[in-house]
């Protein structure tokens, strides 16, 4: 890759007798040492996180439910305890990770570039990012639409009523495309503004720059819940588009995106055999195999995916569960509000449903 | 190579001996391992490109950009491609860099003068401008401008004057709008840019023309007056005549007759029709000018100062007006010192615009460096596209002040 520097004498010349090495080469060396080394970074996710010590985990500039800090500085809600289920999984330890807030339009670039090693960031998995960008979708953790909110006072109660309004939208989403397609299509017209953060966005239409705000109905929700009057905002019932929203990987790394994928269906399977981060150590009696297996007191399902026995017990003890950590951070009893709706138990109606851990 | 005390005979020692052929064989190991580096990151870029699966190519620009944005001088939805989105971005960017350049200028020129008043307090209240606008990085104060619009209020509600409108929206404003063609029109012509057809860009086209020879010819008239007769004729405004007043009689000749389109509110109480402004272009416009505004005062001083005291005493002691000594004198030599710097403030300027993407104005940066990277994934393309549109018209404006600068350079003899 590299056969230039193919001995020590090159980079110096020999004047009267002595050696002398050309200014700048040790800078030439030393940037050439340091791209071959980043080119060789994505070899072995695994590998590279294991040596880190830690799992950089990319997720949102700040959503409350999905990804924020906490008045303490802490990373909480749904898509970070996604981050700290996949370091459970490789630590034992959820608080093995690194945030790093990433806006929409740099999400990809940063995950493409080897900057983190997942992305959970409400991002919708659709067929040209899973085939165009390099990345791989490992599965959905959050069935979602996109909706639109108004403001009460606008006296608008469908989205067809909505022609020659000014909608807030975030830059490099699917919702930015969904909008001008939803438009096209019923013949309306808009005039979008584009920011890049969604709290730029909940500043301009608070004041009225806009009169829609549109992205993901669960995002709607996060965001009214942030208002300063959250009543005076109705969320319109039409839901134009499927956006399935879930973690992400670099395509080519199958390990990896296994045990990104293989976390959360454990969270999902959990839920199903009633397993929680309480009851979780105390399963010796349970006569469900596939518990036992989910749990690594039988066979080697961790280690099929080069992890500890118990990695997956690990995740459950950490987070809990799927609906334990739904129910924690955007279910019906946060300032969120969201009902499991789609995101229930395929045995309860929903359709979330994980293969089996066999 | 007979000559004696020219060493040729390919001994190391000597050969190493010389400077120039030592310095010669450096510089060419640094610019062989230079283009080594450059070729090595390319293949290695490309090479990890390749085994991550990332699309490469320009395929993307042909293929629909799917998005709409705020604010366009051409023609543009989401059903064009994201080549024309790269167009309007282009077109956006040199909008705001064009007037925020015209506009500092003149508020920096303004600024600048006041700092040398002779009044304290104009003096004070023009430094303090200055240094408080120098000192606060530009972002910052565009999130200040801009939050500070959207307290206005609500298109709903704007403050109205003569079918003006100013609310956090932006301004809304009444737009010349062509009648149909009547006897004196030989064709349909469109005023707006949206609907500008090659009749009106051939009307406007000549206009400008009979404006720019018109004026020349003002100008070399005075002068002969000026060197026959001794007196000045009122050029500055027989100029300002001919080049704006001229050229718009002629589009209103063409033209005529020219209605109004009024904006009107729509079911939203949006105002629609007209020509709407939008708030994200004010402030980011706001923010240039006044920023580089600052800058060019200072640069506007230090050109002024830079005349010495000796030129004002001899023009006063020759019975020159004030203004002439401050027009014919001062400023001309003030601007063989002011425009170097003066350059690289319009390339900051120009440059400086990129920030429009932290408050939603879709420049060049937000559009194809923005949402088209993002939704096609090309990176590097669209990147090298941005960067290749600053550098041009960097390089571009850099070239007109360069020109500039060797015609108003001293002529030493």
């Amino acid at each position: 890759m590299f056969g230039v520097i193919d001995g020590p004498h090159l980079g110096f010349f020999k004047y009267q007798g002595r050696y002398f090495i050309m200014k700048g080469f040790k800078l030439f060396a030393a940037a050439a040492a340091a791209t071959v080394v980043a080119s060789t970074a994505s070899a072995g996710t695994l590998d590279d996180v294991r040596a880190r010590g830690e799992l950089k985990c990319g997720v949102t500039t700040g959503l409350i439910g999905f990804a924020f800090q906490n008045d303490a500085g802490r990373w909480e809600g749904f898509d970070a305890e996604m981050c700290r289920a996949v370091a459970a999984a490789v630590f034992g330890d959820g608080d093995k990770v690194a945030f790093v807030p990433t806006t929409s339009k740099e999400r990809f670039t940063v995950l493409q570039s080897g900057e983190i090693d997942v992305l959970a960031r409400n991002t919708t998995w659709t067929a040209s990012r899973d085939n165009n960008l390099g990345l791989d979708f490992v599965g959905v953790n959050y069935y979602d639409g996109q909706g639109f909110m108004v403001p009460k006072s606008l006296g608008v109660d469908s989205a067809l009523g909505l022609d020659g309004a000014t909608v807030c939208v975030q830059a490099g989403t699917t919702t930015e495309l969904n909008l001008a397609d939803y438009f096209a299509s019923n013949g309306m017209s808009y005039e979008p503004v584009i920011f890049e953060t969604s709290d730029e966005i909940r500043k301009a239409y608070e004041a009225g720059r806009c009169d829609i705000y549109t992205t993901d109905a669960s995002g709607l929700a996060a965001q009214r819940a942030a208002f300063a009057d959250p009543s005076a905002h109705v969320v319109l019932p039409e839901i134009i588009s499927k956006e399935p929203l879930g973690p992400l990987v670099r395509h080519g790394d199958n390990q990896w995106g296994d045990i990104v994928r293989w976390t959360l269906n454990a969270m999902i399977t959990a839920e199903e055999f009633g397993i929680t981060a309480a009851n979780a150590g105390d399963q010796a009696d349970n006569k469900n195999k596939e518990v036992h297996r989910l749990l690594g007191t039988e066979g080697d399902m961790g280690a099929q995916l080069g992890l500890e026995a118990d990695a997956f017990a690990n995740v459950i003890k950490t987070v809990g569960n799927y609906g334990e950590s739904f129910d924690r951070n955007i279910g019906p009893d946060t300032a969120i509000g969201m009902s499991r709706g789609l995101n229930a138990l395929w045995t309860q109606g929903g359709i979330l449903y994980s293969p089996p851990f066999r | 190579m007979s000559e004696k005390g020219k060493s040729t005979s390919g001994s190391i020692g000597a050969w190493f001996g010389d400077e120039r052929v030592r310095g010669k064989i450096a510089q060419g190991l640094v610019i062989f391992f230079l283009l080594l580096l450059v070729s090595f990151l390319v293949h290695n870029t490309s090479q990890n490109i390749d085994s991550r699966g990332i699309k490469t190519g320009w395929g993307f620009l042909s293929q629909p950009a799917g998005y709409d944005v705020l604010f366009k001088i051409v023609e543009f939805d989401s059903t064009y491609s994201h080549g024309r989105i790269f167009f309007v971005g282009i077109l956006n960017t040199l909008l705001v860099s064009a007037i925020g350049i015209v506009l500092a200028t003149f508020l920096g020129f303004f600024v600048g003068v006041l700092r040398l008043s002779n009044n304290w307090l104009v003096s004070k209240i023009a430094y303090v401008y200055i240094d408080i606008i120098r000192n606060i990085p530009l972002l910052v104060q565009l999130l200040l401008w801009y939050s500070i619009f959207l307290f206005l209020p609500k298109i709903q509600e704007s403050y109205t004057a003569f079918s003006f409108y100013l609310s956090n929206a932006g301004v809304n404003m009444p737009a010349p709008s062509i009648g149909a063609s009547t006897g004196l029109m030989p064709f349909n012509v469109g005023f707006l840019p949206e609907s500008m057809g090659w009749s009106a860009f051939l009307v406007v086209l000549i206009a400008g023309a009979v404006g720019f020879f018109s004026t020349r010819w003002v100008k070399n008239w005075g002068k002969r007056k000026m060197e026959a007769t001794g007196e000045r004729p009122p050029v500055v405004l027989l100029s300002l005549i001919t080049a704006i007043l001229v050229p718009i009689l002629i589009v209103l000749f063409f033209a005529w007759p020219i209605g109004l389109d009024l904006p009107k509110a729509n079911n939203f109480g949006r105002l629609k029709g007209g020509t709407t402004v939008p708030a994200e272009f004010l402030v980011l416009l706001l923010g240039l000018t006044i920023y580089t505004s600052a800058f060019i005062a200072e640069i506007v001083r230090s050109g002024i100062m830079a005349v010495s005291k000796g030129q004002t005493e001899a023009a006063s002691s020759l019975g020159l007006k004030k203004s002439w000594t401050l027009n014919l004198i001062v400023i001309p030599q003030a601007m063989r010192v002011i425009v170097p710097p003066l350059t690289s403030q319009y390339l900051n300027l120009t440059k400086n615009s990129s920030l429009a993407v932290a408050i939603g104005y879709p420049d060049i940066v937000a559009t194809i460096g923005g949402t088209t990277l993002n939704q096609t994934g090309q990176a590097i393309e669209c990147i090298a596209m941005t960067m290749l549109v600053y550098l041009v018209i960097s390089l571009s404006i850099s070239t007109v002040m360069n020109i500039y600068n060797r015609r108003i350079a001293l002529v030493e003899r």
